[in-house]
């Protein structure tokens, strides 16, 4: 599953950045490597972006953006 | 906007350019404020909307430069903002020095994110230093650095500062001192050997390229700019021996970098306390809440154009009325000598007035822009309104500009320098000048008072005035989503975006924000907007000769007119034969479409430096008193007639008329600042495109109209 798929409140921890592009190396150089933990803390009011706790940090994406970065749920 | 560089890098001889870099939200601005104070320059880089800002630093036995860069997380340049970091670092910009030093600005509440990006950076071999900033609100989340163990683990001088406070500023500078000319010894990467030869192979390519511009070329697979066909030609080979030596070209970098990174940090830093971590961030609970959330968005919204809306009123109608007295005074003062008194009065006075009056809501657009930004909020409201704006390519960054420009397209323009994406930011600029700015305001009260009221009532005269402030909206997101897709070739933009915790802003730091750029809008496009002036009062001056006034003098006398009354048809007898005149009775045909007869057209012309010129120029040309709300000059127009006795003035001519002001970009101020933040040939083109669409947009109305009530209706 992908980080997209992760309710409000719920964590999980990075399996895998998808994609070869500058978005995954953008994603990649932020920290978002195999085995960070991740949370979801807020979903925008219209469903889309999120906002995410990585690294004691947070960061919003688009979905199409949380689709490329697999997670196994904690 | 491209001569700006040399000239501003001329004047500190012998100043040492040092390259100031970090992460967006490190407090980058705060500390650059702080080391310059208010010795800075603001401009662009040559051909790009990249922000350069540049500041004098003092010490004792030195000066520096200091080149304040975009805020980036990392080296690879997928966007022009961080083409220009990665350029500037190489000394590949044209008229740019190379630096000789870098201070990078470190968070320390997030130290090994920002780490990464002056990992990168030391491999430009640089003389380095690293400003802690944030220490103390790291402090408060139980996060503790031992700066001095970081310091020689590192290799570079580490120097914890709180910068609000002025801790660790004076310290800095002495850094800077001291590491002049001296190789940073930040320890490089231990690259596995093959990811080690193939940097080996790219560098080999272009003997001309830096190591950390090797590096680059290696490891972004998406770049901004492709590489030299050379370096381009062993790429492929490159990343092939580091898929061999079992690594993932797309994340080797970030892999091996941040495991390098984490040895490096081992023992100097102690983890954040997760409770305590949280707390500046409890507010979004209630501030990105789907209901609370968004209520929240538009009473702040609401506020900050009420504000620029209705608090900057008084401030204008005051610089009016000192104009006006100017006027006046200098008026009296120069009646022998006519020519010089209407260059003085109508040039000149008018042309600094029209400098002057946009500053108002330009400082105090920037206080709450400033006040957004500097607590963190901004970043919510792109977060909130991002679905909105994604479809056309752009995010929410573009929200408060594109509200700004409802009460003024100039300050608005300014305020788009909060988009850090160059191509984002371009296509904002262009559209926004089609939302309804206050200037509009006037000519709708016009038309709708005489030819919407009086036959349909008042509440299609409100339903007339709603829609012509939404036409705007409607047309510039389309409008925006075609920029975008087809010329800008914007690939829909990645919104990744940091959520700084909510921060206090500091008084200097707003205050700072604000008048940096009042002044610069003053210095930059004021005088654009003052030459502007002096040309248009030129146009409709020349030529004057005094038997035009003399005859008219005679005739309207003759008639038995009253002494003000003379004197209005004194002002259209030599605006009808002025250059601008006569230029309007040769276009009128091509406004005929649109129901405009020549004296429309005149005043449209007359319009185009500033469209809020329209009510005066009708007023001169019908001679009548030249107001909105003048009874007088709504019964001139209606009493107008074509020769064969059809009324010139109907509604749909006055839709038709509104609708081109809707559209129509009559304003040099907002032409002058669009150039000087986009270059000429943009601002050509939004003067092109939208008066091509107000042209299109009229006859529509006129000819649709005329369709379907006739054409005396």
């Amino acid at each position: 599953m992908s980080l997209k798929d992760l309710a409000i409140d719920r964590a999980g921890s990075i399996v895998e950045v998808a994609g070869a592009g500058a978005v995954a190396q953008r994603l990649l150089a932020m920290g978002f490597l195999p085995g960070t933990s991740v949370r979801v803390v807020q979903v925008a009011p219209f469903g889309d972006p999120i906002t995410v706790e990585v690294d004691g940090w947070r960061v919003s994406l688009r979905l199409s953006e949380a689709a490329s970065l697999k997670v196994r749920p904690a | 906007m491209s001569t700006e560089s040399g000239a501003v890098l001329a004047a500190p001889a012998g100043a040492v350019p040092v390259a100031v870099v970090g992460n967006p939200n490190t407090g980058k601005s705060t500390l650059f404020n702080a080391l310059t104070g208010a010795r800075q320059q603001v401009g662009n880089y040559p051909g790009v909307t990249v922000e350069r800002k540049t500041g004098l630093c003092r010490t004792p036995g030195r000066e520096f430069l200091l080149v304040d860069l975009p805020g980036t997380y990392s080296l690879a340049a997928s966007s022009q903002d961080e083409q220009v970091v990665v350029d500037v670092l190489s000394g590949r910009l044209p008229g740019e020095p190379r630096p000789q030093a870098v201070l990078c600005v470190v968070d320390a509440t997030n130290l090994r994110r920002n780490l990464f990006l002056v990992s990168q950076v030391a491999e430009a071999g640089l003389p380095l230093v690293i400003a802690l900033t944030m220490a103390d609100e790291a402090g408060k989340r139980g996060i503790r650095i031992d700066a001095a163990r970081l310091s020689a683990r590192l290799g570079v001088p580490v120097i914890p500062c709180a910068v609000p406070r002025g801790q660790g500023v004076a310290e800095l500078r002495e850094a800077l001192v001291q590491v002049a000319g001296r190789p940073n010894a930040f320890p490089p990467v231990p690259w596995p050997p093959a990811v080690a030869e193939a940097v080996r192979e790219v560098a080999a390519a272009d003997p001309g390229l830096t190591p950390a511009e090797a590096h680059r070329h290696l490891f972004d697979l998406e770049p901004a700019r492709e590489p030299a066909p050379a370096v381009a030609a062993v790429l492929g080979k490159a990343r092939q021996r580091i898929l061999d030596g079992g690594l993932n070209p797309v994340s080797a970098e970030a892999y091996l970098r941040y495991r390098h990174l984490d040895a490096l940090l081992e023992g100097s830093v102690s983890p954040a306390d997760p409770v305590r971590a949280a707390r500046p961030y409890a507010v979004d609970r209630f501030l990105t809440h789907r209901f609370w959330g968004l209520l929240a968005f538009c009473t702040i919204m609401f506020g900050v154009f009420a504000s620029i809306y209705w608090v900057a009123d008084p401030i204008m109608k005051g610089i009016e009325w000192l104009q006006g007295k100017f006027q006046v005074w200098a008026g009296e003062g120069l009646t022998s000598r006519p020519m010089l008194q209407a260059l003085v009065v109508d040039g000149l006075i008018n042309g600094v007035g029209s400098v002057v009056i946009f500053l108002p809501q330009i400082l105090i657009l920037f206080f709450f822009v400033a006040l957004l930004e500097d607590t963190g909020y901004m970043a919510r409201a792109a977060f909130l309104m991002d679905k909105v704006f994604s479809w056309t390519g752009l995010n929410g960054k573009s929200f408060v500009p594109m509200l700004s420009s409802f009460a003024c397209a100039v300050p608005a323009i300014l305020a788009t320098r909060t988009i850090e994406d160059p191509k984002a930011r371009l296509s904002t600029i262009l559209v926004s000048p089609l939302m309804s700015c206050s200037a509009r305001l006037p000519v709708y009260s016009l038309m709708v008072g005489a030819f919407i009221a009086p036959r349909f009532g008042a509440l299609w005269a409100g339903a007339a005035f709603f829609a012509m402030h939404l036409l705007g909206l409607v047309v510039a997101i389309p409008i925006a989503f075609f920029i975008n897709r087809f010329l800008l070739k914007l690939r829909t933009l990645p919104f990744i975006l940091e959520m700084p915790p909510y921060r206090l802003p500091t008084l200097r730091g707003v205050a700072m924000k604000m008048f940096s750029n009042g002044k610069e809008f003053v210095v930059r496009a004021g005088t654009v907007i003052f030459a502007f002036s002096i040309l248009v009062w030129a146009l409709t001056y020349f030529p004057h000769p005094e038997s035009v006034g003399r005859e008219t003098e005679a005739v309207a006398r003759a008639r038995g007119l009253g002494a003000k009354d003379v004197e209005r048809a004194v002002g259209s007898a030599y605006l009808e034969q002025s250059l601008m005149g006569r230029f309007g009775k040769s276009v009128q045909p091509v406004f005929a479409p649109a129901g405009f007869d020549w004296k429309i057209t005149v005043a449209a012309l007359a319009a185009f430096p500033a469209r809020e010129m329209l009510v005066a120029t009708l007023g001169i040309v019908y001679a009548t008193e030249g107001e909105a709300d003048s009874s007088d000059l709504r019964d001139r127009l209606g009493q107008e007639r074509w020769p064969d006795g059809r009324p010139i003035f109907t509604p749909v001519v006055a839709v038709a008329l509104m609708v081109f002001f809707a559209f129509c970009l009559q304003c040099g101020s907002t032409v002058a600042v669009m150039a000087r933040e986009a270059g000429w040939k943009w601002a050509a083109f939004a003067f092109a495109y939208m008066t091509g669409l107000a042209w299109l947009g009229a006859v529509a109305v006129y000819q649709g109209g005329s369709l379907i009530w006739g054409k005396g209706a």
